[in-house]
């Protein structure tokens, strides 16, 4: 699910308690899905920002011409809040990469609703879907 | 009435048009009869012949066809509606767009080992059998080696990797989108049964159960020819540090 990249996939002992009960702990898998981007900010001038159009740097892409790969993946910042909605603390806000960002790598996004500024620093999921491969 | 001068002398109350064209015959030398045009219309009887209506008479035995107005069905008078909507509803428009099945990549052939990119089995890596008429893959774990049964699968959510497995005997041709429909559940019309929320666990039917049988033993056959194939399907994708995936073949 929202783990950072693992899945859960069976219980196993891990041990035993003091009384001799085994505890028992899910067996985790790393299974990270999508490449960790950061949230750079907003589209802008010097004196003027566009908030509807993110900028991305996505790791490992430091170049122009390898940006094809990601055009149109799903990109997603996930934040925490205290009130539990729809059984979770955790809440989403999901975008799509749109066309690169100058010449070294970095990625424009937009999404469904602009990124809050707290955002600006932080980590977002750049998926892997839609697959064009 | 006109004047008695006017009467007597006839020529000189003639329009100014006609003394030119009256001029115009007189100079041409022809005289009161029309210069003869070669595509100005012809007589009546020359067209009558050209028109051709002497054959059509002719096929139909001397008389024209005649067609008979088809005979107009008297429509029902309509009843008056019991019910007359207090406001006008909108009528939402037709829709004449129909989406067509999503093209298969050239990367994906049956027997293709697919990495599924999302949903309960994300980063499981799959056979694909088939493509339905709707657009979906249709694919297998097989469930005895990953726990993936026979399932549809959105292209836009699998990667296709170069592995392949010969899937040449299996026998494909009953998954389709009828297949996996889910059965219609029928709505109680209790008064209790609003109230109280039937849980049912939805039972694996034998037949499903047979059917994945089927087709794992033949591709498990063919997964076991290749080696390591089957701890490859054992195991999850996963990107890690330094990985990015532009840069990788699948």
């Amino acid at each position: 699910g929202l783990s950072w990249g693992t899945i859960s996939c069976k219980m196993v002992v891990k041990g035993k308690k003091s009384d001799g009960e085994p505890v028992k702990a899910w067996k985790s898998q790393p299974c990270r899905l999508y490449v960790k981007g950061a949230i750079m900010g907003f589209k802008r001038g010097l004196r003027n920002q566009y908030e509807k159009t993110s900028l991305i740097k996505i790791d490992g892409l430091q170049d122009k011409k390898d940006v094809d790969f990601y055009l149109g993946k799903r990109v997603v910042y996930i934040y925490k809040a205290v009130r539990e909605v729809k059984g979770t603390k955790f809440r989403t806000i999901w975008g799509r990469v749109t066309r690169a960002h100058g010449s070294n790598g970095t990625v424009r996004a937009q999404f469904a609703r602009n990124l809050p500024a707290k955002a600006m620093g932080g980590r977002c999921r750049v998926m892997l879907y839609p697959s064009r491969v | 009435e006109m004047p008695a001068t006017a009467r007597k002398t006839g020529k000189r109350s003639v329009s100014k048009a006609k003394k030119v064209v009256r001029k115009v015959l007189v100079r041409t030398k022809i005289g009161k009869k029309a210069p003869h045009n070669e595509s100005a219309t012809v007589g009546r009887s020359a067209s009558y012949k050209r028109s051709g209506k002497w054959a059509v008479k002719a096929k139909n035995m001397g008389k024209f066809p005649v067609v008979k107005a088809p005979v107009k069905k008297p429509e029902p008078t309509p009843k008056a509606p019991r019910f007359y909507a207090a406001e006008d509803t909108p009528k939402p428009f037709t829709r004449r767009n129909v989406a067509k099945p999503a093209k298969l990549r050239e990367s994906i052939t049956p027997g293709t080992v697919l990495i599924l990119l999302a949903g309960r089995f994300r980063g499981k890596r799959v056979v694909f059998l088939k493509q339905t008429s709707s657009g979906l893959l249709v694919v297998t774990g097989p469930y005895k080696i990953n726990g993936v049964p026979i399932r549809r699968v959105n292209q836009a959510f699998v990667i296709a990797t170069t592995t392949k497995v010969d899937i040449a005997g299996v026998d494909v041709a009953k998954f389709d989108d009828k297949y996996f429909a889910k059965a219609a559940v029928k709505k109680t019309k209790n008064a209790d049964g609003f109230f109280v929320s039937e849980e049912k666990k939805e039972e694996l039917s034998p037949a499903r159960k047979a059917d994945q049988k089927a087709v794992d033993s033949k591709v498990l056959a063919a997964v076991k020819k290749q080696e390591f194939l089957k701890p490859y399907l054992n195991s999850r994708f996963s990107l890690t540090k330094g990985q990015a995936p532009h840069a990788m073949a699948f």
